[in-house]
């Protein structure tokens, strides 16, 4: 069983940590007061448009904007030509607006800003642009081959020079210790975020030159570097940009990178001297907001007769699209499941990223995770199959368990798989469902996530900034950002919980990079682990500052003193106590007086993969299970989510209710991964951008969740807790494949499990 | 632009208030409400219909604004998630549910799901389960999975809402 470690906190019960704490922001969200980049209006603002691109892959003859120009309304026209050039992505291969060439269809040509958004629209309509279309390539193995059209020429090969790469002991040896081996291919489609607010911002230059953008970004301060780097190019530089965080409508990883469409904004209103706003229509959002990289994975894993897993080999080819963003990173999350979701000791795998004319994609929730463990998970099934173990059996033999150093490196802190497996294994009725093929059938998969954040930037820290005012109110400026996963409640509530007050007292400010200190950002499940420790620290030292003055001024030792119920109470002495305000104001009040503020920078014990990919990237590793049953129409092909269990290590849920919303969602991205969702692309071209034809789940779909949180009190997470975010998402997809084989004894190997692979599935099962 | 634009005077109700306005009569009614009235609640998802971020009860029948012309309100009686909650912010037994239900996230759907909710209970006080999904099938939400806002509704249903 997992251990169990005291609460970090002495005096009776936790009294704010888990409960099911309201979202502090949900007030005002249900009655419309939240602003959101869309509800931004700024005096004199004008509106921005982008001119996208025709063709996938074409040379751009010329591009003429006279009749925009002459439009009245119109206050600037833009292009590659008459504006300084200006980067983006890690390897700044992608020129905010495209000169000589574009290489995929939402290439930004050109861009207006008008008096309205009407007439804006009106004017790019109007910009002639004449291209000599190229051959373009839209297959990623086809793109590799010698003499595919050359995607950005001076990098003189479509495979992104990239250093996916990870071994861990060795393979051919464990493919000799194997009894059984199975080797297949998988594959897994472009698919998109769909936040139901889409993208925008706003850009504002001050008298000074000093920049302030609007922005619904989950990155506020990395974008603000991204920003700081292109007042440069603007003659600017030295000069200040601020980034004030708008609510974010839905973010799930979509906006951890800056985009042209941002710096498009910056030079409109660099240009008009006016502040300019520029938000996405859903169509434009479709196709021009990158989404989950498509991935095509051979795998190959071996085990015992016993059932002892033996060796793992993946390779993995990316079609990276265009240009370079965070999808291109993603094979070093893949890294995680694929050397530590179960001990296997001797592990290869290589990715490539490979340029071609499709749209570039990005970061999005799991972060490759959910493509490796689809192939990982569907395979261990197969695996068990073939070596005739059962395939709960054979998860609960290869486990991963508390305090173990996987080959990568990690150093496994608690670990509550068993128990995750043990869960979902009785409420799923295992041993009574399984094996009837009779079309209805269950399935199962493991994951393992990052839970305390992630090296992948120098710094993983977050800061925080608190005070305490002479009302007893505190005030905490927090880097941390919400975009609706509950961060900002439960830093209120680990502050309320330290320094003994309720969670009405606590004001949770996340907003403005003038304001708060650094923060890595809304990713890799960090808020709450890095985010929450960082304001836990500088709880704790405010708690300190006040117990030092309370100490001289009520005559008691500091050791016997603490917090509670807006109160400071003496454990040696029931007659001492004093209010929290009165004391505040005794701090502040008198000679050399002084308010409580504090301030921590909070950066978890990591390290960063060295260069063979190694090393203990986070502070704490998440674990789950998945379950499912389904009941399969064998005519078409519909599947039926009868049962849906996802059971969870979370370490401690800070706030159950917010966990379960993270499972609930997490879950209902992860079924629409599996069963409907694909961004069809034909030659480089979206088809179904829309939400008619780009299907999501809708409120008839969605199953009801079985929740089962698993507490495992890691020592290292704020009061026990580890990243909760991502995980949900991931192992929805191999636990409804596993399921639809033990219905039907097909095995679906290409997502989404759509009711016409099911249909040629069986025909193709009927005719061998 | 376009010449033919002709600008309408209507009169409505707009929650619970008499107001007049000269509008152009190729506005739709959600840009009515945000540019002309700065009613930001109701939200642009899709701007065709098909995320109900947009939701606005029209003589009580929950609307996609975002489809709806303006002028066609003319004399009709409109109701915004502003016009939910009272003067200083009480909130509507339904909002409440929301709230302590869990059933908000990154609160974009939020204003328009708790309108079809409303016109769900305005016509249907009990519904089940299966009906709430059902009827509010048009309503999208990326964050929550719909399982708490199945329950707030459920729970506010529960409660005495009308």
């Amino acid at each position: 069983m997992a251990k169990v470690l005291e609460p970090q906190i002495k005096d009776g019960q936790l009294l704010k940590i888990g409960q099911r704490v309201p979202k502090l922001d949900a007030w005002d969200k249900v009655q419309g007061r939240t602003q959101y980049i869309h509800d931004v209006k700024l005096p004199r603002m004008l509106y921005g448009k982008i001119l996208w691109s025709k063709y996938a892959h074409a040379k751009i003859v010329s591009i003429d904007t006279t009749k925009a120009e002459k439009l009245p309304g119109v206050r600037a026209v833009i292009t590659g030509y008459n504006t300084p050039e200006i980067r983006v992505g890690f390897i700044k291969d992608n020129p905010v607006l495209k000169k000589d060439k574009v290489r995929q269809y939402r290439d930004e040509v050109a861009a207006v800003a008008a008096d309205t958004a009407e007439i804006a629209a009106e004017a790019v309509k109007l910009i002639d642009v004449v291209y000599e279309e190229l051959p373009g390539v839209f297959d990623p193995e086809e793109a590799m081959q010698e003499g595919a059209p050359l995607i950005h020429e001076e990098k003189g090969s479509n495979v992104l020079k990239l250093p996916w790469k990870m071994l861990c002991g060795d393979v051919e040896e464990g493919r000799k210790k194997a009894d059984f081996i199975v080797e297949e291919n998988y594959t897994l489609p472009f698919v998109t975020h769909c936040c139901l607010g889409t993208s925008g911002c706003i850009a504002q230059f001050h008298a000074n030159g000093n920049l302030t953008v609007y922005s619904p970004t989950q990155i506020r301060y990395l974008a603000q570097k991204d920003f700081q780097d292109a007042m440069k190019a603007l003659g600017l530089k030295g000069k200040r940009v601020q980034v004030i965080q708008t609510a974010i409508g839905g973010g799930f990883g979509s906006k951890l990178d800056t985009y042209p469409f941002e710096f498009i904004t910056i030079l409109l209103a660099h240009y008009t001297g006016r502040p300019v706003k520029l938000v996405y229509t859903r169509e434009e959002e479709f196709f021009a907001s990158p989404g989950r990289q498509p991935v095509r994975a051979k795998i190959s894993q071996g085990c015992t007769k016993e059932g002892k897993l033996t060796f793992r080999d993946v390779d993995m080819i990316l079609d990276n699209g265009a240009y370079t963003s965070w999808g291109a990173t993603t094979p070093s999350v893949m890294m995680m499941p694929i050397s530590s979701l179960y001990q296997v000791e001797n592990i290869r795998y290589v990715a490539k990223c490979v340029h071609t004319n499709n749209i570039y994609s990005t970061a999005m929730r799991g972060y490759g995770n959910p493509q490796a463990t689809f192939a990982i998970e569907s395979q261990i099934d197969t695996l068990a199959e073939k070596a005739g173990i059962d395939p709960w059996e054979f998860r609960m033999l290869n486990r991963n368990k508390p305090g173990e150093i996987t080959p990568q490196r990690f150093e496994i802190g608690s670990c509550g798989m068993e128990e995750c497996l043990v869960a979902v294994k009785e409420k799923l009725q295992w041993d009574e469902k399984r094996g009837k093929g009779n079309g209805r059938g269950v399935g199962i998969s493991s994951l393992i996530h990052v839970g305390g954040g992630a090296r992948i930037y120098k710094s993983d820290g977050t800061g925080t900034i608190l005070k305490l005012d002479d009302y007893g109110k505190v005030t905490v400026l927090t880097s941390a950002s919400d975009m609706g996963q509950g961060s900002d409640t439960v830093l209120a509530q680990i502050v309320a919980e330290e320094l003994g007050v309720e969670i009405e007292d606590v004001e949770v400010i996340m907003k403005d990079t003038n304001l708060e200190i650094w923060d890595a950002g809304a990713h890799a499940s960090r808020s709450t682990f890095v985010g929450g420790n960082s304001a836990l620290y500088a709880a704790r030292k405010a708690k300190e500052e006040i117990l030092e003055f309370a100490a001289g001024m009520l005559k008691e030792p500091k050791e016997s003193l603490y917090l509670r119920d807006r109160m400071v109470y003496s454990r040696n002495n029931a007659e001492v106590s004093m209010a929290l305000d009165k004391l505040l104001r005794a701090i502040h009040f008198r000679t050399n007086g002084r308010q409580v503020v504090v301030s921590e920078f909070y950066d978890p014990p990591t390290v960063m993969l060295d260069r063979e990919m190694k090393g203990n990237f986070s502070a704490a590793y998440t674990y789950g299970v998945h379950g499912v049953e389904v009941e399969v129409d064998q005519e078409t092909g519909h599947i039926k989510i009868l049962k849906y269990v996802i059971a969870m290590d979370v370490g401690r849920a800070l706030n159950p209710m917010a966990v379960e919303g993270q499972l609930e969602g997490g879950c209902a991205q992860g079924l629409g991964y599996s069963l409907m969702e694909e961004l069809q692309l034909d030659k480089g071209k979206v088809l179904n951008g829309n939400f008619l034809d780009y299907k999501i789940l809708t409120f008839p779909d969605m199953p009801n969740i079985e929740s089962v949180i698993v507490e495992t009190i890691d020592e290292k997470g704020p009061f026990g807790a580890k990243g909760i975010g991502e995980p949900p998402l991931v192992g929805s997809a191999p636990a409804i494949a596993n399921a639809v084989w033990d219905a039907l004894g097909i095995r679906i190997r290409d997502l989404p499990i759509t009711p016409e692979r099911i249909v040629a599935a069986l025909e193709a099962k009927k005719g061998s | 632009m376009d010449e033919r634009v002709m600008a309408v005077k209507i009169s409505f109700k707009l929650n619970g208030e008499d107001v007049c306005i000269n509008i152009d009569d190729h506005i739709t009614l959600l840009d009515m409400l945000r540019d002309n009235f700065e009613l930001y609640g109701a939200k642009e998802g899709c701007g065709y219909g098909e995320c109900g971020s947009c939701t606005v009860l029209v003589d009580d029948v929950a609307v996609n604004s975002c489809l709806m012309l303006a002028p066609a309100v003319n004399g009709r009686s409109v109701v915004t998630i502003e016009g939910l909650s009272g003067p200083r912010g009480e909130l509507d037994p339904l909002q409440k549910s929301f709230v302590e239900k869990g059933a908000v996230q990154c609160g974009f759907c939020t204003p328009g799901m708790v309108m079809s909710a409303k016109a769900l209970l305005m016509a249907k006080p009990r519904p089940t389960e299966e009906e709430i999904r059902k009827g509010m099938a048009g309503n999208l939400c990326r964050c929550t999975g719909y399982t708490k806002i199945v329950e707030a509704v459920k729970d506010a249903s529960e409660k005495e809402v009308l």
